[in-house]
């Protein structure tokens, strides 16, 4: 028993550890594959410290950008999920509403979001709104599917024990079949804070405003790829993977907030 | 209400039931049952004893005949209590906020709901787990607070669909004692499915053996035992001598399928 324990501590140990290791070697593995480029090629592949540097150098323009993408990255997903929510009842409510409604949901998924950009930019010029309105229809789908299926997988046997108790329409949506979809729903919401600085950026790459500080990291990867800035354009894909971490990092804290005590998806044995 | 004549707390009279154009589920069912009468229903699988008492509870309506439930049709009378098949507790609320339910959807204040859930709890013998959460709970302890709930709202009648089908024998047997002490503590009318002739014959005082396709009610067994009935009624000679009975009844049942 004792020695089991020990065993375990010492993998929880090494557990930590790890990652930490794998990060210097691919470091390493990256400092040696700049080393053996030849000099006319390696400007290709920017060293650590060229990165380093183009964080520092470049730092007000890239967080100004992350900023600006990450407002419209926020605007878009919380509106997805306002209005998301919304249609969601609505569609829960009737399968005459749910059959006239879901091929059109359909069609607007399989619509390339791209195609929608010089669209959007003729109708509400580029920069923030459109890209808001490309994330959100980047978020929209997802969350309405999953809330929908959330909404209508109510246990029979509780719909049944609330109609016993007499229950009204409102009671059984808010106290019942809202809280029962909770877990569909922030399955929804996790797909959609994935999408939804993905989407920003690939909404500004085609949208994004280029007037000065308006511009979003999109926008700043186009300047810096046309000026050969490698070290930038490494900094601002960090950049960008930091604000999808940020976005993922918040949403699984919310859902941990909302299930954590009750639902078997943060069970300890999971975790 | 005058004391001479007692008038039946349920009543069928010639109860069909068929689901949209199905076939038929219930033929001709005719029951009634007495203040603190304890009715089993068993039968073979699909007899439809679990569709009789989502009758009794107003959950579907008849397709042809009366129920008067205390004398009104089924589905208005509020004291009424399902428990059933599996426990259904909402899993998002605690011990304490499940048996909770029923009075906040009736409207009840904060103090009113905690002391009625206090003492349901309290006869489940779950006084001690109030904050816990379904998962937290053993199957048979899950049970206890769906009991507790249904006895919140003091019911009248309780209905109960095979609700300790997914239990371990010694769990059931328990569960099946304390359900009879609470009964001789509260006087409820309870109608009772299950597949397990020991339990029929161990709570009911009445049991009635259904036959399939369609479903009717084939035979009425008599339980005389007194109450309260203890481990030593199981184990006695006269009990095992019903038990086998019932069974011979029900194997002839099972034979009439087509």
């Amino acid at each position: 028993m004792s020695e089991q324990r020990q065993g375990l501590t010492v993998s929880r140990f090494a557990r930590q550890l790890l990652p930490v290791a794998t990060g210097a070697g691919m470091i390493l593995l990256w400092c040696a594959i700049d080393l053996a480029l030849s000099p006319e090629h390696r400007f290709l592949l920017p060293t650590p410290g060229a990165v380093a540097r183009a964080f520092v150098d470049e730092g007000p323009a890239l967080w100004g950008a992350a900023l600006n993408t990450g407002t419209g990255a926020l605007l878009g997903f919380g509106s997805a999920v306002a209005l998301s929510f919304a249609l969601a009842l609505a569609l829960s409510l009737s399968p005459l509403v749910r059959a006239s409604f879901y091929p059109y949901l359909m069609i607007l998924q399989m619509t390339p979001i791209i195609v929608m950009a010089p669209i959007l930019i003729l109708w509400v010029g580029p920069g923030l709104r459109s890209v808001t309105i490309i994330t959100f229809l980047i978020c929209f789908f997802p969350m309405v599917v999953n809330t929908t299926q959330g909404l209508i997988s109510t246990d029979r046997n509780l719909v049944d024990f609330f109609r016993m108790c007499k229950a009204s329409k409102a009671q059984e949506i808010f106290l019942l079949r809202v809280p029962a979809a909770l877990p569909y729903f922030f399955t929804g919401l996790r797909i959609a804070g994935t999408l939804a600085p993905i989407g920003a950026i690939v909404g500004d790459f085609y949208a994004g405003n280029s007037a000065g500080g308006q511009g979003g990291l999109g926008f700043l990867a186009i300047i810096y790829s046309s000026r050969f800035q490698m070290g930038a354009l490494f900094a601002t894909a960090a950049v960008s993977c930091l604000l999808g971490f940020v976005f993922v990092a918040g949403v699984i804290a919310l859902s941990w907030l909302a299930l954590h005590k009750w639902h078997d998806s943060f069970s300890q044995a999971d975790n | 209400m005058t004391q001479e004549v007692p008038s039946p707390v349920v009543e069928l009279e010639g109860v069909d039931k068929r689901y949209g154009d199905g076939p038929l589920i219930l033929e001709k069912v005719s029951l009634s049952a007495q203040r603190g009468d304890f009715v089993t229903l068993i039968g073979p699988s699909g007899c439809g004893k679990s569709t009789v008492l989502r009758l009794i509870a107003g959950l579907s309506p008849v397709s042809a005949g009366t129920i008067a439930v205390d004398g009104a049709p089924a589905g208005t009378l509020e004291k009424l209590s399902f428990v059933f098949q599996e426990p259904t507790l909402l899993p998002w609320l605690s011990v304490q906020g499940n048996v909770e339910v029923p009075q906040r959807l009736h409207g009840a204040g904060a103090a009113q709901r905690t002391e009625i859930a206090r003492r349901s709890l309290e006869l489940v013998g779950l006084s001690d787990r109030t904050g816990y959460f379904p998962r937290q709970l053993s199957g048979g302890q899950k049970m206890r607070v769906s009991i507790a709930r249904a006895l919140s709202v003091s019911p009248r009648i309780l209905l109960l669909d095979e609700p300790f089908g997914a239990l371990d024998e010694m769990t059931r047997d328990h569960l099946n004692e304390e359900l009879l002490g609470i009964r001789q503590q509260l006087g409820w009318t309870a109608f009772f499915v299950t597949h397990s002739v020991p339990e029929a014959v161990f709570l009911s005082n009445r049991i009635l053996v259904m036959s399939a396709n369609p479903g009717r009610i084939h035979d009425e067994v008599a339980v005389d035992f007194p109450y309260p009935r203890t481990e030593e009624t199981r184990e006695s000679a006269p009990f095992q001598k019903l038990v086998a009975e019932v069974s011979r009844i029900l194997r002839s049942v099972e034979r009439l399928k087509p």
